[in-house]
């Protein structure tokens, strides 16, 4: 379910597509091989629109496995490791940053 | 209290196995994403950050010792052991998984509860006044005619597909405990020439374009509730805006026809309808008043000696000042549960601590806990002379906190830790203010403050009835946060004015202080509460130091 | 797209006619717009005439022509739109149309027992799966909580009735 709009994406530097998992919602990236993976630093990092775009398209054909795909921008590290790049993509992977009651 | 019959079973059963098939299909891909979604929601679960997040619904805030066991169980068996109390009298949990959320709902069905209509544009979860039943200055119990309007609402075939959802409130007493103007509609039970009846509020709401809802009614006789809703639903169903989600809403169609417009043509569908199949006769009020018996109190006398000696004791007579508040009935009162300890996430309780409430419930409440819409839990029969040992149990499950309608009471959504939709964090503000508030002394000084915290324009944290209103803004992914003041969510709801330019993240706590420490040094007396010093004051000197230089 | 009627999968008589084509003999569906303009070939057609209503337009102005019509067909352009269910309930109780009253567009499984009750009483669903599950999803509840045209008891009913019971025993 491509949208004409998302057609014309434009990325502001190296790009995951992240998506949550159908069963349990969990935070998944697409990884090698259009696999999803629950680990950022196993994602498949697309540096063109184009190479984005096509990601996109094989995350969304696989709608059984995750829901919600999109692109988010990501920070590399010396050794090429995608990481969040912004809060909601920090808190997406490593969790609510408080507290949770139930650890207490 | 409302007692579930076999029918309300029958259909709990049932909801449950239906939603059971739409998730298989969903599984297996006979049910795409975007025709699950509207079905899920309607079944509370949505899709967050993180994971799922189950909505449950406490009808008029109503809950059982072995109901609210029941939400203890479901947390500890399908999420991390807590869950978070809402502003409309539901609970959420936070981590449940898909394939697992059937036999979640099933185990809550056993005991008549359920997320149905919690989500999704369909009229939701009826929400009324925490203390019904029990307040001194309420003319009925508004609960029978929020569980009217339940049965009568849940799954209607004609308004499961809305424009957008639906919130409806009632209240019943001199004091609106229940938010009646921000709502869809509002409905305020009052006396009119010896006749109860209902005074019919439109097209209040808050989000993006909040508005006060306006009376379209000031009296409709009780018999014709349902059909005067159904002739409301009606003309929003059929001619509310479907072209713009932001402007779905019942508000923006009263806005734009006008308020006479709107109201000619419910009157006009009403006129139609009035005496058919809704119409509610006494045998059919009667049905329902019968489940909302209230207890049969014993008969006692106020301040008796044992709560006399145990308020010499200063820790004790500062939550009695603070949490109890007077019952209808001679020799007994209502408490407020502080689900705002200091530094904690404002309405968050666990399953330990929810166990540990229903066995209190039992004990010293006549089996009845409320869920309040600040995000807090109350008593609303508690015998007096058993408040000192209550409050030595409260205390001791972290439930005692003395700030029940003070600064640190704040009212927050869950915000980015949690929430698809935020833009900013919401909870470390609210725990980082409560910290810098943490004195009770300093806290009960300070008097009646409403704080509320939005994480986006959504206004979940209702910041715009905020006495102090927080609403977070993201500027180049940095968490910013705006002000306002004056804002009341009561009978004479206001919305608050903004004071300024948003405020980084880490300079908002001082700004809070700086507001507060001015209201301090400017009021008239310690009797001017927070907001009638702003009314006074107007923003002016407020802004003045929340943006003094630093 | 199978055309449920009566919980079975049935043939359509009905063909739908574009605005300005010639009718053809026997069951046909015309646009709103072709109806209310006066058409002399609609007065002169002698099968049955159904009319494809739109979700946005009042069915009081139907109510002149009503006698005239087999069929509405009312529209549900996404699932998630709900004006047809209020038209279609306004068709049935207040202008008291018998005929069929047609659910078209994007009609799911998940929704025929709401349209039945609205007074819908053929459905156009969009999957031959769901037209399958059709008789399933009809009875998959038993319990119903307000009155609508369809006749079905309500709770309140039953709780009376329950009510007398007891009294009698």
């Amino acid at each position: 379910m491509t949208s004409p709009l998302q057609r014309k994406l434009k990325i502001a530097g190296p790009t995951v597509v992240t998506a949550n998992r159908l069963a349990d919602g969990a935070v998944v990236w697409l990884g090698k091989g259009g696999r999803w993976t629950d680990r950022i630093a196993e994602a498949e990092v697309a540096t063109t629109a184009d190479a984005a775009l096509h990601l996109l398209d094989l995350a969304h054909a696989d709608e059984r496995a995750a829901v919600g795909a999109y692109p988010a921008t990501v920070a590399l590290s010396a050794a090429g490791v995608p990481q969040p790049a912004t809060l909601r993509e920090r808190i997406r992977t490593a969790g609510p940053t408080v507290t949770l009651p139930g650890a207490l | 209290m409302y007692v579930h019959d076999e029918f309300d079973r029958a259909f709990l059963a049932e909801r449950v196995e239906d939603f059971r098939g739409q998730v298989a299909r969903r599984l297996s891909g006979a049910l795409s994403e975007e025709e699950f979604k509207p079905l899920r929601l309607m079944n509370g679960v949505y899709l967050q950050l993180h994971a799922y997040m189950l909505r449950v619904c406490i009808p008029y805030g109503t809950l059982s010792g072995t109901q609210l066991r029941a939400l203890a169980a479901v947390a500890r068996t399908y999420d991390r052991g807590y869950g978070h109390f809402t502003t409309r009298q539901n609970i959420q949990f936070n981590w449940i998984k898909l394939a697992e959320l059937p036999d979640a709902m099933a185990d809550l069905a056993k005991v008549g509860i359920h997320g149905i209509q919690t989500s999704g544009n369909c009229i939701r979860n009826t929400t009324t006044d925490p203390w019904a039943g029990a307040a001194p200055d309420e003319i009925e119990d508004p609960r029978l005619y929020a569980e009217i309007i339940r049965q009568w609402s849940t799954l209607h075939p004609e308004f499961t597909f809305l424009p957008r959802k639906f919130k409806i409130a009632i209240t019943a007493a001199t004091h609106d405990r229940a938010a009646i103007k921000v709502h869809d509609v509002g409905l305020r039970l009052h006396r009119k020439d010896g006749e109860t009846g209902f005074e019919v509020i439109v097209g209040g709401g808050l989000g993006r374009s909040p508005f006060i809802g306006k009376t379209i009614r000031d009296f409709l006789p009780k018999e014709h509730l349902l059909s005067y809703l159904e002739a409301v639903l009606r003309t929003y169903n059929l001619e509310g805006r479907r072209d713009n989600i932001y402007k779905a809403r019942i508000k923006i169609q009263v806005h734009e026809i006008g308020l006479e417009e709107f109201t000619r043509r419910v009157e006009a569908e009403w006129a139609a309808i009035r005496d058919g199949a809704l119409r509610l006769d006494a045998d059919a009020i009667d049905q329902v008043r019968a489940h909302f018996a209230t207890p049969d109190f014993d008969r006692l006398e106020d301040r008796p000696a044992v709560l006399a000696a145990a308020l010499e004791e200063p820790d004790f007579a500062r939550w009695h000042a603070n949490a109890v508040a007077p019952h209808k009935a001679p020799g007994h009162a209502i408490v407020t549960l502080s689900l705002k300890p200091i530094g904690g996430p404002p309405g968050d309780a666990t399953a330990d601590q929810m166990d540990a409430i229903a066995d209190l419930a039992e004990l010293y409440a006549y089996g009845e806990v409320r869920v309040a819409h600040e995000q807090n839990l109350t008593f609303p029969h508690v015998r007096q002379k058993d408040l000192p040992e209550l409050w030595k149990k409260l205390d001791a499950i972290g439930v005692a906190t003395p700030n029940v309608g003070l600064v640190s009471d704040i009212i927050s959504c869950p915000g980015l830790d949690y929430c698809s939709l935020a833009n900013t964090r919401s909870i470390p503000i609210a725990q980082a203010i409560s910290q810098r508030f943490a004195d009770p002394a300093r806290a009960a000084e300070i008097g009646r403050l409403h704080l509320n915290i939005s994480g986006c324009i959504n206004a979940c944290g209702h910041h715009h009835v905020g006495h102090i209103g927080i609403l977070g803004v993201d500027k180049k992914d940095e968490e910013f946060f705006q002000i306002a003041l004056g804002g009341k969510g009561n009978f004479k709801a206001r919305l608050g004015e903004l004071i300024g330019p948003a405020i980084p993240e880490s300079e908002i706590v001082d700004a809070v202080e700086r507001i507060v420490d001015t209201y301090l040094e400017l009021r008239l007396s310690p009797s001017e509460t927070f907001i009638a010093a702003v009314e006074r004051l107007g923003p002016d000197p407020f802004k003045e130091r929340a943006y003094a230089p630093r | 797209m199978p055309l449920v009627k009566s919980g079975a999968v049935t043939a359509d008589p009905f063909v739908f006619v574009a605005d300005g084509e010639a009718l053809p003999q026997g069951a046909v569906i015309v646009s709103a717009a072709r109806l209310l303009s006066g058409d002399p070939a609609l007065a002169a057609h002698a099968g049955p005439l159904g009319v494809a209503w739109p979700n946005d337009k009042d069915v009081a102005l139907l109510a002149p022509v009503l006698p005239r019509l087999a069929l509405v067909a009312l529209a549900f352009p996404k699932f998630r739109d709900g004006r047809a269910f209020s038209q279609a309930r306004l068709l049935r109780e207040r202008h008291r149309f018998r005929g069929e009253v047609r659910a078209t567009g994007n009609v799911l499984q998940d929704q025929v027992l709401f349209m039945a009750r609205a007074g819908f009483d053929a459905f156009a669903l969009e999957k031959a799966s769901d037209a399958a599950a059709f008789r399933e999803a009809l009875a998959r509840y038993s319990v119903f909580y307000q009155p609508t045209g369809d006749g079905r008891r309500t709770v309140r009913d039953l709780r009376a009735r329950a009510q007398e019971l007891e009294a009698a025993e």
